[in-house]
């Protein structure tokens, strides 16, 4: 394979590895990393500016078979993603010679130094659940469950933003599950899989909420919400013990963090977050998250709710899972775009009407109300901060009496329905940047007619249209 | 090299023509074509020679059931309807396109790659790969790393590790699937005249073999066209019906 190797390729060679190695074009220049499963190489490439890492599976005769498969799978998952919160794809070699994997070198640490220092600031630890989650609903997005998230496999660019890497026990919803048939041992890290990973379903994109819960608990307390089990036994205890709620060990733990956290953990997975996108929305804007019985609790649950737990365990059929695509696509969120202030009355309404027809469609669409104060591009002194705080309240009002039909007739509980009044000199701008940072599926919004102001101002809904990361329907009357 | 699988063709004149249509824009380097040209539809005579046609001009073939049983003729202890079938059938081919059926041969290699329309371990018993067990049974019927079959109507995909793990598979259409050589695969495209996955788009499936990746397709085509000539040749109203609903 290699065609202007210095050193002599011998097919399947995977141990004769060394610095200055050529494999395909790309130079062995220092290994990086010696893991159980596979060694990381820094390697450059003639064609290829950038840095790059080369992973080269360990196949000793005699070791596990999920090493090999393990990597089968991330070579066959890995070169379908894109995007930001993925490692790029940039070769591979087949397994009839030398097995490898070339994929963008990421310039950021992975999270285990910050798991192994938590208790973390819980501004970070907001900040870290949102950034995740946000990557793993772009990944669901691509038909991918990642099924081994934990904080070594979480990377966090210089951009803040975070990349998920090692798809070695991932499923891909269009593609054959390799390692459905493999294995006689629930996969993955066990302090962070799922109860039904721990059953073998390996369908659920809620799998990756829940160890994504088991990450945010970490961070907040220190602790693992179920240790490190040892034994299947120890490992089954999720499936019927609840974990001590965070805020029985870390005092200031608010009690919506609590909530965010228990509601991961979830045993069921149809009483989880229903996306990554809907857990990302609630930490970004945690004031408005209606708080269960969950967010109060002190202590773990008594033998009561163990039983409960133990009962869905045994006898209840949970839902069958959907897929990771098709679960965040039935559950989209729905930006609804309400222009209180100029805006003729018929327009409102149409929009509003136009939103319920989707949310009527659609019973996990979760609704985001928006509206945009416009602000001056001067500094507000104290006189006019007052000002705009009266303001913001004003139009907080303003939007909840302007989904009061809405919110009436569907019934719609409050946690999927809030109101978000965003402060900007630039109102297309402020929408854009919403549903790019909230993983909107659609907004909803009134166009402008042909009067004088928009002469002047210009069409806030076509730049949006242009701009947004997501469908945007423009109502008219 | 990009080879196109088209199996199951039954007569179908309008899914065949919708199925190349589709093809030709897949840069297809080959066609294997993997029995049961005739049965069910209404243009067997079209089908076949349309086949003797690819065939003249490089494309792989093997015999089907149907192909078998129309070139025996039919025998009195047949049941009536399969009786009717196959005389209807034989009256409208002429001694070429006959002759054409009769020389198929079963099985066809190509390298690594095995195209035969029922299984690998008896061709000639025409049994059906219905389970996994029946995948694994074919897969260790042959050294071939690819076995291309028809006969099932329905789109599938079995493989076999080299440790004895085997799978199963229902392909996503338009997705294009690794499939590398270590492992051996059974690829079953599914019917292009008779699909019966509750979908009436006609299947077909495009191998790359370089790439090591295999792409299922779905093709809408005209089933109402298709479905009125069977009804006014006289056929059971029942293989009209079948082709609106894909079952």
């Amino acid at each position: 394979m290699a065609s202007d190797a210095p050193t002599t390729d011998r097919p399947g060679a995977a141990s004769a590895l060394a610095v200055g190695r050529v494999i395909d074009g790309f130079q062995l220049e220092e290994r990086v990393h010696q893991g159980g499963m596979a060694n990381l190489w820094r390697v450059r490439h003639p064609q290829h500016a950038e840095p790059m890492l080369m992973k080269v599976p360990r196949l000793r005769p005699g070791e596990d078979p999920a090493t090999i498969v393990g990597f089968e799978v991330e070579q066959m998952i890995l070169p379908t993603l894109s995007g930001p919160h993925v490692p790029r794809f940039i070769g591979r070699g087949d397994f009839t010679q030398q097995p490898y994997l070339v994929m963008e070198c990421i310039d950021g640490p992975n999270l285990a130094p910050r798991a192994a220092d938590a208790p973390l600031a819980l501004d970070e630890v907001t900040e870290l659940g949102a950034r995740i989650a946000a990557a793993l609903h772009d990944l669901h997005r691509q038909h991918v469950i990642h099924l081994d998230l934990k904080p070594e496999n979480v990377l966090m660019r210089r951009d803040g933003s975070a990349v998920l890497v090692d798809f070695g026990l991932s499923r891909h919803d269009a593609l054959p599950d390799l390692l459905a048939e493999e294995f006689r041992q629930p996969m993955g890290s066990w302090p962070y899989i799922a109860p039904e990973q721990v059953q073998f379903v390996r369908s659920d994109p809620r799998s990756d909420l829940f160890a994504l819960g088991v990450m945010l608990y970490q961070f907040t307390t220190g602790e693992l919400p179920f240790g490190e089990p040892r034994s299947m036994r120890a490992l089954k205890r999720r499936l019927h013990v609840d974990p001590a709620p965070p805020r029985a060990l870390r005092a200031d733990c608010p009690p919506w963090l609590q909530e965010v956290i228990l509601r991961c953990l979830e045993v069921d997975p149809a009483r989880r977050w229903p996306t990554a996108a809907q857990l990302a929305l609630a930490l970004e804007d945690p004031r408005q998250l209606p708080l269960s019985a969950h967010a109060q609790r002190r202590r773990a649950s008594g033998w009561l709710a163990r039983l409960r737990r133990r009962y869905f365990q045994l006898g209840q059929p949970a839902t069958p899972p959907r897929g990771a695509r098709v679960q965040a696509v039935k559950n989209p969120i729905i930006l609804a775009a309400v222009d209180i202030s100029d805006a003729g009355a018929d327009l409102a309404a149409q929009v509003r009407e136009m939103v319920r027809r989707i949310v009527v469609t659609e019973h996990g669409a979760r609704l985001a109300c928006v509206s945009v104060l416009k602000t001056g591009l001067l500094t507000l002194d104290d006189y006019e901060d007052a000002q705009g705080a009266n303001r913001q309240v004003q139009q907080l009002a303003a939007l909840k009496h302007w989904a009061r039909p809405i919110s009436k007739a569907l019934n719609l509980d409050e946690g999927r329905l809030t109101f978000h009044v965003l402060e900007s000199s630039d109102p297309a701008a402020a929408l854009i940047d919403f549903a790019h940072r909230n993983g909107v599926d659609q907004i909803v919004m009134g166009a402008r007619g042909h009067g004088p102001v928009r002469r002047y101002l210009g069409s806030v809904s076509s730049q949006v249209v242009a701009q947004a990361p997501c469908t945007v329907t423009v109502v008219r009357v | 090299m990009r080879i196109a699988l088209l199996t199951d063709l039954h007569a179908n004149r309008e899914a065949l023509e919708a199925v190349l249509r589709h093809a030709a824009g897949e840069r297809i380097d080959r066609y294997a074509l993997l029995g049961d040209f005739v049965g069910y539809g209404a243009d067997p005579a079209w089908v076949v020679e349309r086949a003797r046609a690819m065939a003249r001009d490089g494309a792989l073939v093997v015999q089907g059931n149907h192909d078998e049983a129309v070139v025996r003729g039919s025998r009195p202890s047949m049941r009536s309807d399969a009786r009717h079938s196959i005389d209807w059938t034989r009256e409208r081919l002429d001694s070429g396109q006959l002759a054409f059926l009769a020389a198929l041969p079963l099985t066809q290699r190509d390298g690594a790659l095995l195209f035969v329309h029922a299984n690998a371990w008896d061709p000639a018993q025409w049994s059906y790969i219905e389970t996994r067990h029946d995948a694994v049974r074919s897969l260790h019927a042959t050294d071939s790393r690819y076995t291309f079959c028809g006969h099932m109507h329905e789109p599938m995909l079995y493989h076999l590790s080299g440790t004895g793990k085997a799978g199963e598979f229902k392909p996503t259409p338009g997705v294009a699937i690794p499939v590398a050589s270590h492992r051996q695969w059974l690829v079953i495209p599914g019917s292009v005249g008779q699909p019966r996955d509750n979908n009436p788009a006609a299947c077909y499936a495009v191998f790359d073999q370089e790439r090591a990746e295999l792409i299922y397709q779905r093709v809408a085509y005209d089933h109402d066209t298709a479905a009125a000539k069977v009804r006014a040749a006289g056929l059971p109203q029942a293989l009209a019906e079948r082709l609106h609903d894909g079952v």
